[in-house]
């Protein structure tokens, strides 16, 4: 069996130099992924073609696309939920804070405590508010009960949702609307203070009002948070993310400023999808 | 034509439409613009007040068209949210639009000029002037105007370029009319006149340049108002050189 070794990445809570420097205004330095000559297949159907990309800390990154271009197959090398699948390969690296997350060494699971995710369709656990946030603290052992309720009430303010719930912490999470509870995951994702947060999708299912209360909450988030998204949305891409990577049939055809990709794309394929075109 | 923005190949073919119909009525538009001005010029060299005050009179037309469009415009943002070029032709469109119909107006300018307060013939060498500047303004707005509906960047260079002309001609009538404003204080009213008709003519000149400062913006996504035209256009002839697909696979 091979030897799980603990990922040496710093914990994301940030020092006090790094709080001196957000306040600033200085941007942290170096990208928070790097993807490197990534392939992925599935059998034999290559997925993801000669991917390379560098997401920068503490900004919004939008995956655009058609279906089937990639994108959410790309997200999902970021926390490794590709390993589920058994007919995937990979080769090529993902670099994070010097580690190459597809090592086979890599603790997956203490990977995906520092990459939170958060899908289409809001998942709650079935218990109670405050224990869906503080599932992740438990599992990693906190008892404390003051820990766990300073951390529910931090993360549950930190998806402006604390206001909407906060009489009633210890009813079902399965009570609260569909907006609420994808807020409710998104706090329960950050609740154990990861590096990088994915969202697939994450307003597919939301009426349009939940949609702008979420992508308010992810312009907040990017304060503190790596936030990388892949949505169908292109208006939404436009509105939340600072940079966008646009994918076509595996391949990664450009990425940039979204200022510039909505008003100026390079590529004639870009071109043709955000304006909706048939190329 | 406008074949470069691939107007045509959208999905949606109610939107095709929607954005053809913008363009043509610019183009209708810029049109009635050219037309007016035609007559103006023939109506101040001639001192026929009739048709001046025609000119005036059809200003109107230009007005509508401009609300009209904008509206059409307002309404294409809110439904389609337009993008990339489709949203750098309605912005286009939006600043081209008020610029006709302020050269309208200065058109009108010069035609209210000669219903009112012309007295007296021109002299021969002032209204061979007037004519000369009316003609290069015209030509600039023809060539704009062509610019705009074949989006040839080439075209609208050469508009930008043609405006120094302008300006020189104004600068030398402004010489000469200062002299027979020495020689005859009696004369200066009307000579006044004549002058703020060459400056009328003056700032549609301007305003054509401004056309074509959007048309650069509507092909290459780049705004070249106030900096070197010369140094806009070698940056772009550069880069087109180049690929420009650099930052195409992200990280190099």
């Amino acid at each position: 069996m091979i030897q799980s070794q603990q990922l040496p990445l710093e914990p994301a809570k940030e020092s006090a130099k790094e709080t001196t420097a957000r306040k600033a205004g200085k941007k942290p330095k170096g990208p928070a992924v790097s993807v490197e000559n990534l392939d992925l297949f599935y059998d034999n159907v290559q997925a993801l073609k000669g991917i390379n990309l560098e997401i920068d800390q503490r900004q919004v990154t939008a995956f655009i696309g058609p279906s089937g271009c990639g994108k959410s197959t790309l997200l999902r090398c970021f926390n490794r939920m590709n390993d589920l699948i058994d007919s995937c390969t990979m080769t090529g690296r993902i670099m994070m804070s010097g580690t190459n997350i597809l090592g086979r060494e890599i603790d997956v699971a203490e990977l995906r405590r520092q990459v939170g995710m958060v899908f289409q369709k809001p998942n709650p656990f079935p218990k109670s508010i405050y224990e869906n946030v503080a599932y992740g603290l438990r599992i990693q052992g906190m008892n404390k009960r003051r820990v766990l309720d300073e951390t529910v009430e931090w993360a549950l303010k930190a998806s402006a949702l604390w206001d909407e719930v906060k009489d009633r912490l210890n009813e079902s999470a399965l009570g609260l609307s569909g907006g609420q509870q994808q807020r409710l995951v998104i706090a329960r994702a950050i609740a154990v203070q990861p590096k990088v947060i994915l969202l697939d999708e994450p307003c597919s299912a939301l009426d349009p009002i939940s949609t702008l209360k979420v992508e308010e909450l992810i312009n907040g988030l990017k304060e503190q948070y790596t936030i990388i998204i892949v949505t169908h949305n292109m208006q939404q891409a436009a509105r939340v993310s600072d940079k966008t990577a646009f994918m076509y049939l595996g391949e990664l055809i450009e990425f940039g400023d979204t200022d510039q990709i909505f008003t100026n794309p390079r590529e004639k394929s870009t071109e043709d999808y955000i304006t909706g075109r048939y190329g | 034509m406008m074949d470069k923005l691939h107007l045509g190949q959208h999905i949606s073919r109610q939107f095709n439409e929607e954005l053809e119909e913008v363009r043509s009525k610019v183009l209708k538009m810029g049109g009635i613009v050219e037309e007016q001005l035609e007559l103006a010029i023939r109506a101040l060299v001639a001192g026929d007040r009739k048709l001046a005050k025609k000119v005036v009179k059809n200003d109107y037309r230009v007005n509508l068209l401009e609300v009209e469009i904008d509206e059409e415009c307002t309404r294409i943002v809110a439904r389609r949210q337009p993008a990339a070029s489709d949203l750098r032709l309605v912005m286009a469109v939006i600043k081209t639009i008020t610029d006709l119909e302020r050269i309208g107006d200065e058109v009108k300018r010069v035609a209210k000029m000669v219903v009112y307060k012309m007295e007296g013939a021109l002299r021969e060498e002032v209204r061979q002037e007037l004519e000369h500047m009316g003609h290069l303004v015209r030509d600039m707005l023809r060539l704009v105007l062509d610019a705009f509906a074949r989006l040839d960047v080439d075209t609208a260079v050469r508009v930008v370029k043609n405006d120094d002309r302008v300006d020189a001609k104004y600068i030398a009538i402004t010489r000469h009319l200062i002299t027979y404003m020495a020689e005859d204080p009696k004369s200066i009213p009307m000579i006044l006149n004549i002058l703020w008709a060459a400056r009328a003519m003056e700032r549609m000149g301007d305003r054509c340049g401004n056309i074509a400062e959007y048309i650069f913006y509507l092909v290459y996504g780049r705004d070249i108002r106030h900096i070197s035209l010369d140094d806009a256009v070698a940056e772009i002839t550069t880069e087109l050189a180049e690929g420009v697909s650099e930052q195409g696979t992200g990280s190099a």
